[in-house]
């Protein structure tokens, strides 16, 4: 009995032994993944790195101003898009949680989460692009906004459920219109879970490639014209990362260190809001 | 005979195909404190609902009937209109969150997008909060959330935030059960002293409650209206032998 | 004063049924932009499935130069790296799902590990696939001469390696917070008579967590079968299938969501386009079906 229940005991610690072994192991390939990346991108990244364009092959110098402008125009010109269709989306399906409505655009939301950014990139290509006749710095912008969209209406959705419903009655039995509860109440009330959600799917969609491939394709050129194909930070890394030039790769790695800063900013100013205001996403 | 300011007439109401309030006739004067009772899901606070048309804001609520406001159908005119004329306080102490105490108490205004110079709505502020037994409290808290106030307070804010819109009637959804002896005590104090403006129609499970500040009681069951007469009557002299079992304890 | 709250409370009607509009527009343009896909991507597919009907799905042969289409080597390719890294990543997203939901779910280090867990899915597909060309091929390529491969170094383990990492923390999340629920009188109850922590969590909270944990393998799943960027630039984009499995392992390949990034832009006529649409609808089926399953579990997980 003694010797049994020792046995158990070792085999309990030894199991606990190897699932925190595991479970903090898992972070080496991040830990060796970032390191990496800024140790190449850190040493590239200067004010001229920033301010100029690309240089062709051989040449010292150049930047990633036409990636960094690029990116930031889309990625703009996307939230711009998402932010009224994902936050009256999300109002709807928070206020009328039982209609049919609700039940289809609940489903529709779940099944755009799933949907592969590359299926993305293709349909918006057959829907803008074809017919546009060329690459556009919109249609990239649009593809990325389909893809925040889920985030952006499941954070809305779900602040907005837990603000109590006492609230919404207060105003309207002051007289206060539907809308008005909602744009003054409602939405000021979970303002911050909304906008989390917000920097969230931006963080998400700033590192996509796929989405853009064969929509806002790519410049080797500053542009700033949304009917133009344009440069973006993920799609610049794609290319330069896979030509044969070292100077190119250099390239990269820097543009890689600054997209990663991005995403690593963002992420923590969410967790920042959330934790200050205590939302669950 | 006084002024009459709410009638209604077989009027009924549904949540789908509940009927919760049935045929139910009453006529209401001004400037009096009604109180409405009657055991869990009789139809009283459906009933309260309806005046100021909230009823409608649930999925599947319907209402049939004439309900008036003085001369006009209800149901007829305007719900936001009727909403300024008909104020509403309810279980829960509900002080929008995100505003002032000041902005609390001018809510009606500012979320309308009533626009109005400051000193207009510096003397709404304070004569509504001196209505509602607040000011003292507040005055030199005005511009801290309304949330910071204890739970009597924040009822009061409520109050005062519905006394701001200048409405006829007041509506009050069992405004004291979420609070304690003392807090109900001091908006129980109010009643009296906001009746001299106000119709107050009161919903409560809490029979002393009645029979401390109302003028004239109604007894809700089972959906219908089965006695409504003045409060002493009805505590002392019930006709129904429903309102007798009720009032006696024999159901709850 | 009357008069001006009257009118103001009609012109205030007017935009109230117009927000309502506007919202169940909302609400509908999303049914509508699913379907829109969906239509979208079966029209443009029909010249392909015209010419080659259903054996699209089993041709191995992919040579767009003599216009013959046949989708079998992506098929493999996807079904082989998804579930190879599936199999690596499940001993880590269970043991990260055990340690944060039961051995350590308060404090800060166990804050700490799992937003690191959730930082791995937020840094951009495209930044392990580069890391990886640079890094992990040469690795991969010293290992293959050791055991006697042809070493590429790109290839399908390649690209399951660096997949498998991508894909825990889709698992993972989901399995902390299943596990986070388990009743504590469940635990108690075996705790009660004398079973030890391995012996709790072998007995009550994995069989009770099972279906909710199967529903996470199944995001990351899903998540592994649409990876794009990643896998593209590690897995070495080569259409043909290898003889041996051993070669086919090890050896370069293509995935369903590669090709298409390969080879979208150059599609120059209509049935290689639409082959290649053809692929992305088959993807898009296959990942939202698995999806709506996992989350279809989660919910009924969650409710009862």
């Amino acid at each position: 009995m003694e010797a049994r229940l020792k046995i158990r005991n070792t085999k309990s610690l030894l199991f606990k032994g190897l699932i925190v072994f595991l479970a903090f192991l898992i972070t080496i390939p991040l830990i060796v993944v970032l390191l990496y990346i800024i140790k190449q991108g850190v040493m590239q990244v200067n004010w001229h790195f920033l301010t100029h364009v690309p240089a062709p092959v051989g040449e010292p110098g150049g930047g990633i101003a036409n990636a960094l402008v690029g990116s930031i125009l889309m990625v703009a010109v996307a939230t711009i898009i998402a932010i009224p269709v994902g936050i009256l989306s999300g109002i709807y399906l928070s206020e009328n949680p039982s209609t049919k409505l609700a039940y289809y655009s609940g489903l529709c939301v779940d099944i755009l989460q799933g949907v592969p950014s590359i299926v993305i990139g293709i349909v918006v290509y057959l829907w803008i692009v074809k017919p546009a006749g060329t690459f556009s710095a919109i249609s990239g912008s649009v593809a990325l906004a389909i893809m925040m969209l889920p985030i952006v209406i499941r954070s809305t959705e779900q602040t907005l459920r837990l603000l109590p419903p006492s609230l919404k009655e207060a105003a309207l039995s002051l007289g206060v219109p539907y809308h008005r509860v909602i744009i003054k109440v409602i939405v000021p009330c979970g303002f911050s879970g909304i906008l989390s959600g917000i920097m969230l799917s931006v963080a998400r969609i700033i590192g996509e490639t796929a989405p853009l491939l064969f929509t806002a394709l790519g410049n080797s050129f500053l542009s700033y014209s949304m009917k133009k194909p344009m440069e973006s930070l993920p799609h610049l890394i794609y290319t330069y990362a896979t030509s044969p030039y070292d100077d190119w790769h250099n390239l990269a790695w820097g543009a890689s260190f600054i997209l990663l800063m991005f995403v690593l900013i963002l992420n923590i100013v969410t967790k920042l809001i959330t934790r200050k205001w205590n939302i669950q996403l | 005979m006084e002024h009459t300011v709410i009638s209604s007439s077989k009027f009924n109401a549904w949540f789908g195909d509940n009927h919760v309030v049935k045929d139910v006739s009453i006529a209401i004067e001004k400037n009096q404190v009604i109180a409405v009772m009657g055991p869990s899901g009789c139809g009283k606070t459906t009933f309260l609902r309806c005046i100021n048309r909230m009823h409608e804001l649930i999925p599947g609520a319907t209402a049939k009937g004439s309900l008036k406001l003085y001369d006009d159908e209800i149901y007829q005119m305007n719900p936001i209109y009727v909403r300024y004329k008909i104020g509403m306080v309810f279980q829960r102490p509900n002080p929008f969150p995100n505003l002032s105490i000041y902005d609390n108490v001018i809510a009606g205004y500012k979320l309308n997008g009533l626009k109005m110079p400051k000193a207009d709505f510096d003397n709404i502020v304070e004569k509504s909060l001196t209505s509602a037994a607040l000011w003292k409290e507040v005055k030199d808290s005005l511009h801290k959330k309304g949330t910071f106030l204890s739970g009597g307070q924040q009822q009061r804010l409520c109050i005062a935030r519905a006394i701001a819109m200048e409405p006829e009637v007041i509506l009050f959804d069992e405004p004291t059960s979420a609070l304690d002896p003392i807090s109900t005590s001091s908006v129980e104090q109010l009643f009296h002293e906001l009746k001299e403006n106000y119709t107050l129609i009161i919903v409560t499970h809490n029979m002393q409650q009645a029979a401390r500040v109302s003028d004239k009681t109604a007894f809700f069951y089972m959906g219908e209206l089965v006695e409504f007469d003045d409060t002493k009557q009805m505590f002392t002299a019930p006709s129904d032998v429903r309102t007798q079992n009720y009032i006696t304890g024999r159901f709850s | 004063m009357k008069n001006k709250r009257l009118d103001l409370s009609y012109s205030q009607m007017k935009w109230e049924t117009m927000f309502r509009k506007l919202l169940i527009f909302m609400a509908a343009l999303l049914v509508l932009v699913i379907i829109g896909i969906l239509i979208t991507l079966i029209i443009e597919s029909v010249p392909s499935i015209k010419a080659l009907g259903i054996k699209f799905l089993w041709s191995k042969t992919w040579d767009p130069v003599q216009n013959i289409y046949g989708a079998l080597p992506f098929l493999i390719g996807t079904l082989l790296t998804s579930f190879i890294a599936l199999i690596l990543s499940l001993p880590f997203s269970y043991s990260v799902s055990i340690y944060l939901g039961e051995y350590n779910p308060k404090g800060w280090l166990s804050n700490l590990l799992k937003n690191t867990i959730e930082l791995i899915a937020a840094v951009p597909s495209i930044i392990y696939g580069f890391w990886g060309l640079f890094v992990l091929v040469p690795v991969i390529r010293a290992i293959e001469m050791k055991i006697g491969v042809a070493p590429y170094g790109i290839g399908i383990t390649t690209a399951s390696l660096v997949l498998a990492v991508m894909i825990i923390p889709y698992a993972a999340s989901l399995g902390i917070t299943l596990i986070r629920m388990v009743p504590a009188s469940l635990k108690e109850g075996a705790y009660a008579l004398g079973a030890t922590r391995f012996e709790v969590i072998r007995s009550v909270i994995l069989p009770y967590t099972r279906t909710g944990l199967f529903a996470g393998v199944l995001l990351s799943l899903g998540r592994a079968l649409g990876e794009t960027m990643a896998v593209t630039m590690l897995i070495g984009n080569t259409t043909s299938i290898a003889g041996t499995f051993k070669d086919l392992l090890f050896g370069p390949g293509n995935t369903m969501a590669s090709v298409i990034a390969n080879e979208f832009t150059e599609a120059d006529h209509t049935e290689y386009l639409s082959a290649l649409v053809e692929l992305g609808l088959v993807l898009f089926f296959v990942t939202v079906i698995i999806n709506l399953i996992g989350k279809r579990i989660i919910t009924r997980f969650t409710q009862h």
